[in-house]
């Protein structure tokens, strides 16, 4: 007999002998919840009457969005003067806010995609909260850069922004990130919303066989384009997820390299440099998540969400938000080595002043939320404590928003010349239009959770331990 | 009387559903299908089914997307008005990376949405599949397996046999 053959015959004898033990694995699904159990569950969330608390969250969201809008109008209609803008800090709120929200929206896609291909079954319990996480902030984010030309109306066209002539029959400038990020930021945005899509296609199929009403049978049945459940049509269904997942990992790493180069591409010292493209996608990512974190926490409890989002997802969620947090306080640490070590006077005068000088107030927030308290989650008690952990994103949060601050504004008010420098100070209407944008993306969230299945439980269905074709049907509990 | 579409039986599990869908391409059937309210692991080979054709789509669009994106910087920025920037050159494969790249994968993305509609033959609202009456549970926690009339191998007491054998129940005969 062949060696091979011989392998093949000897390796069940050893597993007689040996008899390894069975890896018991958390289940992504507690207390062995069956099928049904988690239909209901979510479909629960959006069938029946709508729930006070849902319109009381709404007026107060309407509110604070309202305050963008304002804030624009009183922008367009006055100019740009009435942002905190003044040589030489020509970029300031706008940028960071823009910067800001894209960031958080990629954590969205790395749930989605890059756990996809790396076959994290956990991530079915928060990948469509989080992408819609992600649809959101990109909408909250393209406020500013459109907004930022102050002729608005020329964002569009003729071309600020995107391939149309101007007056002049000039058109962009490609050889501008500000150009690319066009490109990327709306790419981003429209292969997200196409993912988000056709992932709920087989869940709002399942709200369409169960809708009682009229409206809601045609409304969801439209959306959800027939989808019966075929065997032959999950096998093109999963093969397309899967290439949405392959095309969506590249372009989530080079969005926000691209949204980096906007600083890197510019000679200033503390932006010229080759670590933005690591440096902003991991931060990118820990932002993100800090997000994520922020909104599944409430909605879990509220919900009453434990078997699906077990302490086993948290700490996945806390785990990857300390790694990522962990690289972006390496490169703070990089940065300044590098200032230091390639002898720039410029560059080393920037790290200093960000620490040390009229910013520091800000430099110190950023190292305290970034740097030390991701580092709680190597801790499981801290991880067990919900809510510790909710409070830890809230400052994730906001030092990833300081971060963005220190990088562009420091660079700026303290450059080359020192007969130019000035203290950059934001306006009220910079302010509130800021705030306002987090009472849109409540409202667009509460719009979601309302109309839309919270979570893709045909996705944990298919990772539950009792979705597995080859699992030896077990007593299957159904506790309320 | 209008024609039989076929005959559908139910299966609770998904082990159930896998050995019946197994047993049936072993039996010789052709033209059947499952339904399940997850994707099985495994099903599509014990089903006997083709890789998905969903790529070709997804590999047209990137194709499309590469040379859109980089005529389209040739000819705003090196051809109709070659634009003067730090005396560089008006076309290089470099500076337009970011803008090919980013229309590859959009138009990749539309391509794959478009051939996963085009390859399921959807939206198509109405199946007779829809008119069994376990059809909810389909998209809910059961299974079942289809055998269509137009099968060579079908005939209507036989194969409501055969799928009772399976280990099917609430067996009924879909009309068109």
């Amino acid at each position: 007999m062949s060696h091979h053959e011989e392998a093949v015959l000897e390796r069940p004898e050893i597993l007689k002998e040996i008899r390894p033990a069975h890896l018991p694995r958390r289940p992504i699904v507690e207390n062995g919840r069956d099928f049904h159990w988690i239909t209901e569950k979510i479909c629960g969330i959006i069938e029946g009457k709508t729930p006070v608390w849902w319109w009381v969250a709404l007026c107060v969201a309407l509110m604070v969005a309202s305050y963008t809008g304002i804030g624009l109008l009183y922008l367009v209609s006055t100019g740009t003067g009435v942002w905190g803008l003044k040589s030489p800090v020509f970029w300031g709120w706008a940028i960071v806010n823009f910067v800001f929200w894209i960031g958080i929206g990629h954590a969205g896609t790395l749930i989605s995609a890059i756990l996809c291909l790396l076959k994290q079954k956990w991530r079915t319990s928060i990948n469509r909260p989080a992408e819609a996480m992600t649809v959101f902030a990109v909408a909250c984010a393209v406020i500013f850069p459109v907004f930022h030309t102050g002729r608005v109306w020329f964002a569009l066209l003729p071309g600020y922004l995107f391939p149309f002539p101007n007056a002049n029959a000039i058109w962009p400038n490609f050889r501008s990130p500000l150009e690319w990020d066009v490109f990327a930021v709306s790419t981003y945005g429209t292969v997200s919303v196409l993912f988000w899509y056709m992932g709920m296609i087989p869940d709002l199929a399942t709200v369409r066989d169960r809708a009682t009403q009229k409206w809601r049978q045609v409304l969801y049945g439209i959306l959800a384009m027939g989808w019966r459940a075929s065997a032959r049509h999950w096998a093109n269904y999963e093969m397309a997820y899967l290439l949405l997942a392959g095309l969506s990992t590249p372009l989530v790493l080079s969005v926000h390299t691209i949204v980096s180069f906007d600083f890197a591409v510019a000679n200033l010292p503390g932006w010229h440099t080759t670590i933005f493209p690591p440096y902003f996608v991991a931060g990118a990512i820990f932002s993100g998540f800090g997000m994520v974190l922020t909104l599944m926490l409430p909605l879990r409890s509220l919900y009453k969400l434990h078997d699906l989002i077990t302490q086993y997802h948290i700490d996945c969620m806390c785990k990857i938000t300390l790694a990522t947090g962990s690289m972006v306080g390496y490169a703070y640490a990089m940065e300044f080595f590098i200032a230091w070590y390639g002898a720039n006077p410029y560059e080393q005068f920037a790290f200093i002043n960000r620490a040390f000088g009229p910013y520091a107030w800000a430099y110190w927030i950023m190292i305290s939320c970034n740097v030390i308290s991701p580092q709680l989650f190597w801790f499981k008690k801290i991880r067990e404590n919900t809510a510790l952990v909710w409070v830890i994103s809230i400052f994730v949060n906001v030092g990833m928003w300081f971060e963005r601050f220190v990088i562009t504004v420091t660079s700026l008010a303290n450059d080359f010349l020192t007969s130019s420098w000035d203290y950059y100070s934001p306006t009220v209407v910079d302010i509130f239009t800021f705030f306002g944008t987090f009472g849109f993306f409540a409202v667009l969230f509460l719009l979601f959770l309302r109309f839309i299945p919270l979570m893709a439980f045909a996705e944990i269905k298919a990772v539950s331990p009792q979705g597995d074709p080859h699992h030896h049907a077990e007593k299957l509990t159904n506790r309320p | 009387m209008s024609k039989i579409h076929g005959v559908i039986a139910l299966f609770d599990n998904p082990h159930d559903i896998y050995h019946a869908a197994k047993t049936t391409r072993e039996a010789g059937y052709l033209r059947w299908d499952a339904f399940t309210p997850f994707p099985v692991h495994g099903l599509d080979k014990a089903m006997g089914l083709k890789r998905s054709r969903v790529p070709v789509f997804t590999f047209l669009g990137g194709f499309t997307g590469f040379w859109v994106g980089t005529a389209m910087v040739w000819y705003m920025n090196a051809f109709d008005y070659p634009l003067v920037v730090g005396g560089k050159p008006f076309f290089s494969p470099i500076f337009p990376f970011p803008v090919m790249y980013e229309l590859t994968i959009l138009l990749a993305a539309f391509g794959t949405l478009a051939g996963m509609f085009i390859t399921n033959r959807l939206p198509r609202h109405h199946h007779p599949v829809m008119d069994y009456s376990q059809f909810a549970r389909l998209t809910d926690d059961k299974f079942a397996l289809l055998i269509e009339a137009t099968d060579p191998q079908f005939d209507p007491e036989r194969t409501r046999a055969f799928l009772a054998e399976l280990g099917g129940h609430s067996i009924e005969t879909l009309q068109e």
